[in-house]
């Protein structure tokens, strides 16, 4: 049973939030993400919810509240952009090594500077190495899909991991879509009631977070965070598959959209895979074999899953938000050439898009296919698409 | 998508065009349509030009591009017309409905990029004044768009301005908002 509703990519979060009602959520506003807490604090103040809302004054207080509260024994959500999230770094990697489920909604908008308001994938790409689980969402259904997952994913006892659900600024995040939505009472149920492991409150078993980590057992403790990150896996395909069973729509490590014969693939995160999908439509009509994979889940970055699913194409081009700086593309062509080394020899073109909001269109990734099937590849250093000439 | 059709909304921030933009989606959704509604964002401000975007669909929209070649273009504000190509990208044969007190026959002479395309006219500032008191152009348009063009029904747009803002506005607003559609669809004229 579901019902559909008219709703942003925020309002989506946010409805998705309400429906978990968290014991804790503190926040902090910034553009684009600003809608998703001001939806939710409506809640809250409506009464529709139990949470606790705790409004800080800042970012790093935020994170640090959501530290807290999350070691405390609470669930605990939060959302935030951009500079937000670069504000709340150095807690986002306590959150993470002290093995605390949060989930976070970012809503993926360009690192200043210069100022920029709009979408690129800079933010929640420069903490691909924190230790967070991340879940890129195409639409307003996605985010709402995956927020909801999400909060299974992270409390997993095998996982113990925060979870970053994204969606693109601006472009999702203020797009009124159709979004299909469960009950409260199946969400409710979902998610079920949240007994933490190992809380502070607990008296009567007394345990410590954060405490100095020496050349003793530092080391180890980071071994148990990356196994934590490959268990994870699992993890995500059972909650994804059983989510499929509640809402119709099942969710793996990523999609794969007319992939099946294609000799050309591109790979995107996001909004773009949708764009690429209608770009791809076209294209099957005129008869020419391509398709897209949508990478849904970053970290874990499930590498032998996707080599076994582009292994089929002649060439793949690679879609990166984001700017590597490192003199030859962006993050997830790096991830997706690793894990090709020494499966397939099959040619990966690199290309980076729509930084600070640069629109990209069908037609600019029908080109990227034509780049593929005329063998205008970019190996060595990322192609700039959409860029002034 | 063939049979995907694309609006764009061309007013002054104020005016209420992102609010058009996004209700005009619901009100396809609710018909079983699917869409996509969202406005261009830039500097907002009162009074400076404002665009928003509406996609409906009879299947689900995949992309999620700006929209470059709209088959619909309304203009909440004539006075754009002096300052911006309204038509710039539209299709060929495409329909343009305006805000004026002229008749199209008359922007057409003062305005060629009008020239070829279905040209459709009202006085939503007036229709606005008359029915909830100041000009508020932005739900005369939809009335005016259904009559041009039937994307969706007129009683679609009334039934749902009634679900969707009973809570915001008080009863006599609510209802001039609906009267005001009507009259739209009523006095929406082409030439």
């Amino acid at each position: 049973m579901t019902n559909m509703r008219a709703l942003t990519g925020n309002e989506a979060g946010a409805y998705a939030i309400k429906q978990i009602d968290p014991d804790v959520v503190p926040a902090y506003p910034i553009t684009p993400q600003t809608e998703l807490m001001q939806t939710f604090a409506q809640y809250v103040a409506d009464g529709v919810v139990q949470t606790e809302m705790i409004l800080v004054e800042s970012e790093h207080s935020a994170m640090s509240a959501a530290v807290g509260a999350s070691a405390a024994g609470a669930r605990v959500m939060s959302a935030t952009s951009a500079n937000g999230l670069a504000l709340m770094w150095e807690i986002v990697y306590i959150a993470s090594s002290s093995r605390l489920p949060i989930v976070l909604a970012v809503v993926n908008r360009a690192l200043s500077g210069p100022i920029n308001i709009h979408c690129d994938h800079a933010d929640s790409m420069g903490c691909r190495d924190a230790g967070w689980i991340q879940i890129y969402g195409e639409n307003p259904q996605e985010v709402y899909d995956n927020m909801i997952q999400a909060v299974r994913i992270a409390e997993n006892k095998n996982v113990l991991l925060p979870v970053m659900t994204t969606h693109d600024g601006f472009i999702i995040s203020h797009t009124v879509e159709r979004v299909d939505v469960l009950e409260d009472d199946q969400v409710k149920k979902f998610v079920g009631q949240y007994s933490p492991r190992y809380p502070l409150l607990d008296t009567a078993h007394p345990v410590t977070y954060g405490p100095l980590d020496l050349q003793d057992y530092y080391f180890e403790h980071k071994k148990q965070q990356a196994e934590a990150m490959k268990d994870a896996k699992k993890v995500i395909l059972e909650v994804g598959a059983e989510y499929g069973k509640l809402s119709g729509r099942s969710y793996g490590f990523f999609d794969e959209y007319q992939t099946e014969d294609a000799e050309y693939i591109v790979i995107a995160l996001g909004s773009t895979a949708g764009t690429a999908k209608a770009a791809v439509d076209e294209m099957r009509e005129r008869g020419q074999k391509v398709g897209v994979i949508k990478l849904r889940v970053f970290r874990p970055f499930p590498a032998p899953e996707l080599v076994k699913a582009i292994s089929g194409a002649k060439a793949v081009a690679v879609l990166d938000r984001s700017e590597g700086f490192n003199a030859v593309a962006g993050p997830v062509f790096s991830e997706v050439r690793s894990a090709l080394y020494r499966k397939s020899d099959i040619p990966v073109s690199a290309y980076v898009y729509g930084l600070g909001g640069r629109d990209i269109t069908p037609e600019m990734i029908s080109g990227v296919f034509a780049d593929l099937k005329s063998g205008r590849l970019h190996e060595e250093e990322a192609f700039h698409l959409g860029l002034r000439e | 998508m063939t049979d995907m059709i694309e609006i764009r909304w061309h007013g002054r921030g104020g005016q209420g065009a992102k609010t058009v933009a996004e209700f005009l989606a619901l009100v396809a959704l609710n018909e079983g349509k699917y869409s996509q509604g969202f406005p261009e964002y830039g500097p907002e401000r009162s009074g400076a030009p404002i665009k928003g975007y509406t996609r409906i669909s009879s299947g689900p929209i995949k992309m999620h591009s700006a929209v470059y070649n709209p088959d619909i273009v309304l203009v909440l504000d004539p006075s754009l017309l002096e300052s911006i190509n309204v038509c710039e990208g539209l299709k060929e044969g495409g329909t343009v409905i305006i805000n004026t007190t002229r008749t199209g026959d008359q922007l057409r002479e003062q305005f060629p990029f009008l020239e070829g395309k279905k040209v459709w006219t009202l006085n939503a500032d007036q229709i606005s004044t008359d029915e909830i008191g100041r000009a508020m152009p932005n739900m005369p348009l939809l009335g005016a768009l259904v009559k041009a063009t039937e994307v969706v029904g007129l009683e679609s747009v009334t039934g749902d301005i009634k679900k969707e803002f009973s809570r915001k506005f008080p009863p006599p607003i609510l209802e001039g908002n609906i009267r005001a559609v009507e009259r739209a669809y009523q006095e929406t004229v082409t030439s």
